[in-house]
């Protein structure tokens, strides 16, 4: 069956010509969501526009363009930098929309996507460019999260300094460094924990570097949570259980208020949409770590770390330096963890111990295999859908079951007598996905070519291709 | 690494005279806890006696988690996250025999216990070794061939599904089952009274252990296995069935898994669906650390574990307490890891480090 329907692609479909090829897929997909969206939702005006964005975007062959790779990506970007101004006038999506809303990112759910977009960005560069396999992520993220709440709260109230702090008054007991410089600053510092961490453990094998990186993951956390007292010595570094709060936000200073443009809040807090610049901060941090990535990958360094992921031996014979190589990957992959932390503790004005549990790295994990390893916009696509499940749509989507299929009021018909929480198996499910993605489509939704080769050659895949002893 | 192979090549008596820094740190390091725990028994002798005897009981059922883990390394080279978790299912489909089905409540007469904790006890190894060869035959094999990081992440997929059906059948909360286990004393040593049901845990790990290296090192199945761990291309060769061997190992390590899992039970009475994760990687640290593979090393391991997790727990004397105790687990999993990946017990092998 499989192979027939592969015989049918290669004699068929794929001689014809790449735009016709595409046309017919954007109508196919209109097709598909006219009947889909019809019945459960209604026809919307909105739903054209959108349709006739995708299909003028998708369609032509821009890439013949001079320039015309920057076409998609550019469009995407306009269109997420605009999302503030349209995310709520959107149509209703079926099933994912919950009463009163039309089940589209609110803008607190876009500010995480944002946020946990950056760190399967990053993650991505360990797991996919160089094939190390980390399950400690989130201790990057929790060191990123922990230097903005270090120096921009109240917490070491015996200190006054300030510097460039906003959303405070000068004065104020405690740290108050600007978060533009912590979110730096929290991405260098986690890089170099990075680095101390790899150092002794990036020469074991694959699956001992995982667990290696998986006890470190387990053990931020729990230092977390134990640092209000350290060893009984009452010095409290990470405020225990209850975190660091309030952390402040980011904003422009007084001086750009009051002197260049009233639009640019003092800090974001005291913005009339708060959420906007918060959205637009993180899209912007998100758009330099796609950059930093894309030109990372195509450098002699990322071609290094995708020759080390194919062939560690064949690499080290070519003259890559191994170690220095997948220090490189897991530096840079921290400092992009840590930059997403930071920025995280300060838009939650909080960070707290339970934010960085093992789950969290399993579900970043999950966002890099979904999408693709090792394609950035298969990774960002992942981390948007993911994000967006957990923040919004399974619980969306689970009330919706509930409705049409539980209890005497059930307006489907019955299956199950009382409403179930399907956001508590939010985690099974993610782990379906993992399970189901792993193993019918190892690639990912969107693979690289090169990774789509890797798992589809059949006679090569009895070697190990990425973890291969050192 | 250069240095380091050089060194490899050189003849093992020469470089034994110049030991290395780590060594010495590491030497060290074990003479500090040594002393360490030394000051803690004149100090407070009782309190040493409670924890050793906690300890020991506790390794012991570890021992028996990381058996199931050892093994399936040893053949596949895989790292059964999922096998914590089936370990859990184990504890819970215990619980629902004893005491939905048998009716053992608070206290039974040994008339009562002993039956249906029998009982329980096949049932329950021949239902775990049931699901972990599904498991197997779902996610391991059919990645069988693909790169070697992705049987890994499916395993971490399999362990969140498995933990989400214990949710979806218990609920969040303790499953809590009543003192069912005699806590008569059978000696007591420095005040401590050593009592009949952490004497349980070790009479029934120690015969499974032995049964084991009996079926491993003795029996044509184990030769199988130890064929297909060897080299599974030559074994196959030799008219081994190989799925058939790695699945029979899986249903020996899922079988062990229910038998730790009524063992916990009893004896500690109640589990959660997310214990299962944990304990299943204290239980990881324990197979590694006494050299993964390795099946007494995996038992010596746990009983070191299980020490080292009750000596920080319960002594007082510079301790640090319950509250890092997991981090001390964690500590000791990376330090083996990096610098003695063979364990205690295991040989250096060429992919071993």
């Amino acid at each position: 069956m499989r192979r027939r329907w592969r015989e049918l692609k290669r004699q068929r479909w794929e001689p014809l010509p790449e735009t016709l090829r595409r046309a017919i897929v954007a109508g196919v997909v209109g097709f598909l969501l006219l009947v889909l969206f019809t019945p459960f939702a209604g026809f919307d005006t909105t739903a054209l526009f959108a349709y006739l964005i995708f299909v003028v975007t998708y369609v032509p062959p821009y890439r013949r363009l001079p320039l015309g790779r920057f076409v998609v990506p550019l469009a995407v970007l306009v269109l997420a930098v605009a999302y503030p101004y349209y995310g709520d006038h959107m149509f209703t999506l079926p099933v994912f929309s919950a009463t009163g809303s039309n089940g589209f990112p609110s803008m607190d759910t876009a500010t995480i996507i944002t946020v946990f977009a950056m760190m399967a960005v990053g993650l991505n560069m360990v797991v996919g460019y160089a094939g190390l396999l980390d399950l400690g992520y989130v201790a990057f993220y929790a060191t990123g999260a922990y230097v903005s709440g270090w120096l921009a709260s109240p917490q070491f109230a015996g200190q006054t300094f300030g510097f460039g702090g906003t959303g405070v008054t000068p004065g104020t007991p405690g740290i108050h460094i600007s978060i533009w410089l912590l979110i730096l600053l929290g991405g260098i510092v986690t890089a170099v924990i990075g680095v101390l961490i790899g150092l002794p453990t990036l020469r074991l094998r694959g699956d001992y570097l995982a667990i290696v990186t998986l006890g470190f993951g387990e053990i931020m956390p729990q230092i977390a949570k134990n640092g209000d007292n350290f060893f009984n010595t009452g010095f409290n570094l990470t405020g225990g259980p209850s975190g660091i709060t309030p952390i402040d936000p980011p904003g422009f200073g007084h001086w750009l208020h009051n002197n260049v443009w009233s639009g640019l809040p003092s800090d974001y807090l005291s913005a009339t949409h708060a959420d906007r610049f918060f959205f637009w901060t993180g899209l912007a941090l998100l758009v330099v770590t796609v950059f930093c990535s894309v030109r990372l990958r195509d450098s002699r360094l990322g071609r290094a770390w995708v020759a080390i992921r194919e062939d560690e031996v064949a690499a080290a014979a070519m003259g890559i330096p191994l170690m220095r190589t997948k220090t490189w990957a897991y530096a840079s992959g921290a400092f992009f963890g840590g930059v997403a932390g930071a920025f995280y503790a300060s838009y939650k004005t909080e960070t707290f111990p339970d934010d960085f549990f093992f789950n969290i790295s399993v579900f970043i994990l999950c966002m890099v295999i979904l999408g693709g390893m090792g394609n950035v916009w298969g990774v960002l696509l992942g981390a948007a859908f993911l994000a967006y499940l957990d923040r919004q749509g399974i619980s969306n989507a689970g009330g919706w079951l509930n409705d049409h299929f539980s209890g005497a009021h059930a307006s489907w018909f019955k299956i199950w007598s009382s409403p179930i929480d399907v956001s508590k198996y939010s985690f099974g499910i993610y782990g379906l996905i993992i399970l189901i993605v792993m193993l019918f489509r190892p690639e990912g939704l969107i693979p690289s070519s090169r990774r789509k080769a890797e798992f589809s050659a059949e006679d090569l895949s009895d070697e190990p291709l990425y973890d291969v002893q050192r | 690494m250069a240095t380091e192979a050089g060194r490899a090549a050189l003849p093992s008596v020469l470089w034994r005279r110049r030991p290395s820094v780590t060594s010495v740190l590491g030497t060290l390091f074990v003479l500090l806890i040594l002393v360490w725990l030394g000051v803690n028994l004149v100090k407070t002798p009782s309190a040493f006696f409670s924890a050793s005897l906690i300890g020991i009981t506790n390794g012991a059922v570890y021992g028996l988690i990381a058996l199931g883990y050892t093994l399936v390394y040893g053949i596949l080279e895989l790292i059964n996250f999922a096998h914590g978790d089936v370990f859990m299912l184990g504890a819970m489909i215990s619980y629902w025999f004893v005491a939905n089905v048998f009716h053992v409540h608070d206290n039974p007469s040994m008339t009562t216990l002993l039956p249906a904790a029998i009982a329980t006890l096949f049932i329950v190894m021949a239902i775990c070794a049931s699901i972990n060869i599904t498991v197997e035959r779902i996610a391991y094999r059919p990645l069988r061939h693909a790169p070697r990081l992705a049987p890994l992440i499916t395993a971490i997929a399999v362990s969140y599904i498995l933990q989400n059906i214990a949710l979806a059948q218990t609920g969040a909360g303790y499953e809590a089952l009543g003192t069912v286990l005699p806590h008569g004393k059978v000696f007591s040593i420095g005040g401590v009274t050593y009592t009949w049901n952490k004497l349980i845990v070790i009479l029934i790990t120690i015969p499974v252990l032995l049964g084991l290296i009996w079926l491993v090192q003795r029996t044509r199945q184990g030769k199988a296995m130890r064929a297909t761990a060897q080299d599974r291309d030559a074994a196959a060769m030799m008219g081994i069935n190989v799925n058939r061997t790695i699945a029979f190992t899986f249903g020996i390590a899922g079988a062990l898994a229910g038998a730790a899992g009524l063992l916990y039970m009893l004896y500690y009475q109640s589990i959660r669906y997310d214990s299962g994760f944990q304990l299943g990687l204290i239980a990881f640290t324990a197979a590694v650390l006494g050299g993964i593979g390795n099946l007494p090393g995996a038992v010596l391991g746990s009983l070191m574990i299980g020490l080292v997790q009750a000596f920080n727990d319960e002594l007082t004397w510079h301790a640090p307490g319950g509250n890092w105790t997991q981090s001390i687990v964690f500590t000791i999993l990376i330090l083996v890891l990096v610098f003695r990946p063979e364990g205690l017990l295991g040989e250096r092998t060429p992919e071993g480090a």
